[in-house]
């Protein structure tokens, strides 16, 4: 299974970064529009290119991590984020 | 379904664009007649928004020199630079460019975007890292991408967060590569270099500056924004284009580092296209001469950039945040943006129309230019027709900023 975008629960941990992502995410779209695991950040949010990497420039800030953009083209949905960042701050550590 | 499907939103776009009457993306030009002046769909209009900043297009020199390689050596070379692309002019042309530099050794790429995407591409390999400024133009973004190194944005223009985002590295192996640009085309504002160099050095990174719209530009001799801030001997590579201030197309990389022309079989987008045409290396070498001989062109253009930005900014206009050639008004949407830069067609001036995503913070700008050229004249009355629309379309009001200023001060308001 790939170890991005492979189903299975997501743990405690990657639970509460997804938590956090959402929050950081919030600051970027309208106010209203749902987001949830299966939200897929590019195509259902409207967001062109460059807010995309402008959103992970954040994410960068928020775990003190660097998330390189040439490993985000695997990521599609706040799940995937969620599972990358955590393997991202796991390996920062 | 069409295999354009993917395309659709873009295509509204489009269709939003064209709603003037003039789509912004297809304007063509009947006659250009001079580096300020050309015609558009029968109307005469003021240049100001080419790049061209030296205004070097139809100097007599560069055009009498293209001419004649012209007619010595043919309309193309008709291969690469490692087949048969490479002529005795495009290695006198290196060698001219690495003296105007003074640096020991210059790669003439067909392109600016080829140099950079020849240039970032060769040198971040697998195990490097590479640091790009956030608002970088799309050649180096796209550099990147066919890169095999890891791609980090930093903040735009800001040092301290680009030293962070390095220092989050630790001690991964791999070499550490900044890229930054002279001049940002879209804003018009610099890079504040002294301080990316001092990163560069505390870090032991390798510094890439991308002069496009630099060179010619800025520095006392021309070398752009490297020589201006004082920092040459810092930076690793300059890349830059002869497209703008050169007048004619191709890029360059410059180097004094050792062992730079490897990249000469390195550098995909060196080696795999046709090299340029002898008669365009002869107007770009005739352009650099001139360069070297006559600092004025590049103090015109200065003082023209002055000019505009500050009657603009008179006017009332949100413009970038520094004095430059590239002159960018601020526009409150994209709609206002479209109608703003057509009427400004009909009133007989040409300018650019940028919008996001090519620009920084989903901005709708109009971008101007000046080149060494225009005459104060052209200037105003570029001012005065940019001011009209603009309180025709209530982007500015009718009372200048100077007289709202003063009013508010009368009324003790603070301003606005």
């Amino acid at each position: 299974m790939h170890p991005i975008t492979g189903w299975g629960k997501l743990t405690q941990r990657q639970e509460a970064i997804r938590a956090q992502i959402i929050e950081v995410l919030g600051a970027m779209i309208p106010a209203g529009v749902p987001v949830s695991d299966k939200t897929r950040i590019a195509r259902d949010l409207g967001l062109d290119s460059v807010a995309i990497m402008d959103f992970v420039m954040e994410l960068e800030e928020r775990f003190d991590i660097l998330i390189p953009l040439d490993q985000i083209a695997d990521v599609e949905t706040i799940r995937d984020l969620s599972k990358a960042v955590e393997v991202l701050v796991r390996d920062a550590a | 379904m069409s295999i354009f499907a993917k395309f659709e939103d873009i295509q509204k776009t489009l269709a939003g664009l064209s709603q003037t009457g003039q789509n912004p993306l297809d304007v063509r030009f009947d006659e250009i007649r001079s580096p300020v002046e050309g015609f558009v769909g029968g109307r005469r209009v003021l240049l100001f928004g080419t790049s061209n900043y030296l205004g070097l297009t139809f100097d007599a020199d560069c055009i009498e020199a293209g001419v004649q390689m012209l007619r010595r050596s043919g309309t193309g070379t008709t291969g690469s630079r490692i087949a048969n692309g490479t002529y005795a002019g495009h290695a006198s042309l290196e060698q001219q460019l690495a003296q105007f530099y003074g640096k020991r050794s210059a790669m003439v790429f067909s392109t600016g975007y080829q140099a950079n995407l020849g240039l970032i591409s060769a040198l971040a390999g697998r195990d490097d890292h590479l640091f790009i400024d956030a608002d970088s133009h799309a050649s180096i973004y796209d550099a990147c991408r066919l890169s095999s190194a890891e791609i980090i944005r930093f903040r735009h223009n800001d040092a301290d967060d680009l030293a962070r985002r390095i220092g989050r590295l630790k001690d991964r192996p791999g070499c550490r590569i900044i890229v930054t640009e002279g001049i940002y085309s879209m804003l018009g504002d610099t890079a504040p270099l002294r301080e990316i160099a001092a990163v560069k050095r505390e870090t032991g990174s390798y510094l890439i500056v991308d002069e496009a719209h630099s060179m010619g530009v800025l520095g006392a001799r021309g070398r752009g924004l490297c020589e201006a801030a004082d920092v040459e001997a810092d930076v690793d590579f300059v890349v830059g284009t002869f497209s703008k201030s050169l007048g004619a197309v191709g890029g360059f990389a410059v180097s004094d580092l050792e062992g730079f022309d490897i990249l000469r079989v390195a550098a995909r987008p060196y080696m795999f296209t046709a090299s340029l045409p002898p008669s365009i290396v002869a107007t770009v070498s005739a352009a650099l001469t001139r360069i070297q001989r006559d600092g004025s062109l590049g103090a015109r253009v200065r003082t023209n950039g002055q000019r505009l930005y500050d009657g603009l900014k008179k006017a009332g206009f949100a413009l970038g945040p520094q004095p430059n050639p590239v002159v960018a008004v601020k526009m409150p949407d994209r709609d206002t943006a479209v109608t703003f830069w057509k009427q400004l067609l009909d009133e007989g001036i040409y300018l650019n129309l940028a919008l996001p995503p090519a620009t920084p913070a989903s901005m709708a700008l109009l971008r101007s230019s000046v080149n060494a050229l225009h005459t104060d004249e052209q200037i105003d009355c570029a001012i005065a027709a940019i001011s009209r629309v603009g309180m025709r379309l209530g982007v500015i009001n009718a009372a200048p900023a100077k007289q709202r200023a003063e009013r508010a001060e009368k009324l003790a308001l603070p301003a606005e």
